[in-house]
């Protein structure tokens, strides 16, 4: 079996589950906030909206989706294209280098919305 | 006269390979695509190399890239590759060129070699053969029928990218050849075997292996199907 240690969940089958029902989350909170927006808010609604715990949890829920969605896409992108195969020696620099950024960026992500969330 | 340009490369002298032309006589006949390279090879290019054997797409050694759509030369006529006059032959893209059309298919027989693709029965053998129902023999239609021709695998971006972990279209056709076998009793280690981030999940379903097969074989939908019982076993 071939093992990846950088993968989301080192396991084709988990990842790909994994990928499928974050992408449902998504979908369903994307739709909730654009019918938000497109029904009319203005800050006291939407901050009474985002006070709810509900509110909360969904909103936690949609951005462990989208950290665990990113990474395994991109993930996949890299070790597709970013490889020692396809960019000789220093495709083994390039994608460790930018899978590192890429972490980086969606821990920061996540700390950001917690905190404003619970802020 | 029919304008052929041909992919062509020897390593031993060549720097870089290069298409080279060919006009062909075809009288307005609606010949193969492998009458036309024979006919180079016979009127103006005896060093033109290829693969080829059966001659009638049983074999699957002339796999080739045929205006720009991977097929088997033998069955592939002029009418329905031709555009503008022109025919383009190139090699199995994705593959190393070991001389003009012939490709080192080592990538690709280690991943048919990986899916282990004999039946695995440790019961004693009947006296006679594993019998099957005919129910469970028609499950295997569709699968049994792939001739390792490469068209498929070599088509696939998934199998060029990472020919050496994506077991490729091909080899994942015969996983499910003898994964719906029900004589074989290795189901759970070939589906553990397969459970991994490269060997089957690296298939995005763009189907380019349907689209080429020229036995009309569909290992999507094969490969559905692993996905499938990967996630009956874990659930």
């Amino acid at each position: 079996m071939v093992t990846q240690v950088t993968s989301f969940s080192r396991n084709g089958l988990s990842d790909w589950l994994i990928q499928r029902v974050s992408s449902l989350i998504l979908l369903a909170y994307f739709l909730f906030i654009g019918v938000q927006i497109v029904t009319g808010i203005d800050y006291t609604s939407w901050r009474a909206l985002h006070d709810t715990t509900a509110m909360k949890v969904f909103t936690l829920l949609a951005i462990g989706a989208y950290v665990s969605h990113a990474w395994i896409g991109l993930w996949t992108v890299f070790t597709d294209y970013l490889t020692e195969y396809m960019l000789g020696s220093i495709g083994n620099v390039v994608r460790p280098v930018l899978q590192i950024a890429v972490v980086l960026t969606l821990v920061v992500y996540a700390i950001w919305v917690i905190q404003v969330i619970w802020g | 006269m029919l304008q052929v340009s041909v992919y062509r490369f020897n390593p031993e002298t060549d720097a870089a390979p290069q298409m080279q032309e060919y006009q062909v006589e075809t009288a307005g006949k609606d010949l193969m695509v492998l009458d036309v390279l024979e006919m180079i090879k016979a009127e103006h290019d005896a060093s033109v190399t290829y693969r080829r054997s059966c001659r009638e797409g049983v074999c699957g050694s002339d796999g080739l890239n045929i205006n720009g759509k991977n097929g088997l030369a033998c069955i592939t006529p002029l009418s329905g590759a031709v555009k503008n006059n022109k025919l383009v032959i190139r090699p199995l893209p994705g593959l190393p060129v070991v001389r003009d059309l012939v490709v080192d298919m080592s990538l690709f027989y280690a991943q048919y070699e990986k899916i282990e693709p004999y039946l695995q029965n440790n019961s004693p053998a009947p006296a006679i053969e594993r019998l099957q129902t005919p129910e469970d023999r028609a499950k295997l239609d569709g699968l049994y029928e792939c001739i390792l021709c490469a068209c498929c695998s070599t088509s696939c971006p998934s199998f060029w990218w990472n020919p050496d972990r994506f077991v490729g279209p091909a080899g994942l056709l015969q996983a499910y050849r003898f994964l719906a076998d029900s004589r074989d009793q290795a189901t759970d280690e070939r589906l553990a075997k397969l459970d991994d981030p490269f060997s089957v999940f690296r298939c995005h379903g763009i189907q380019n292996c349907v689209n080429v097969c020229p036995k009309g074989l569909n290992p999507t939908r094969a490969i559905g199907h692993i996905r499938t019982m990967l996630l009956s076993r874990a659930a």
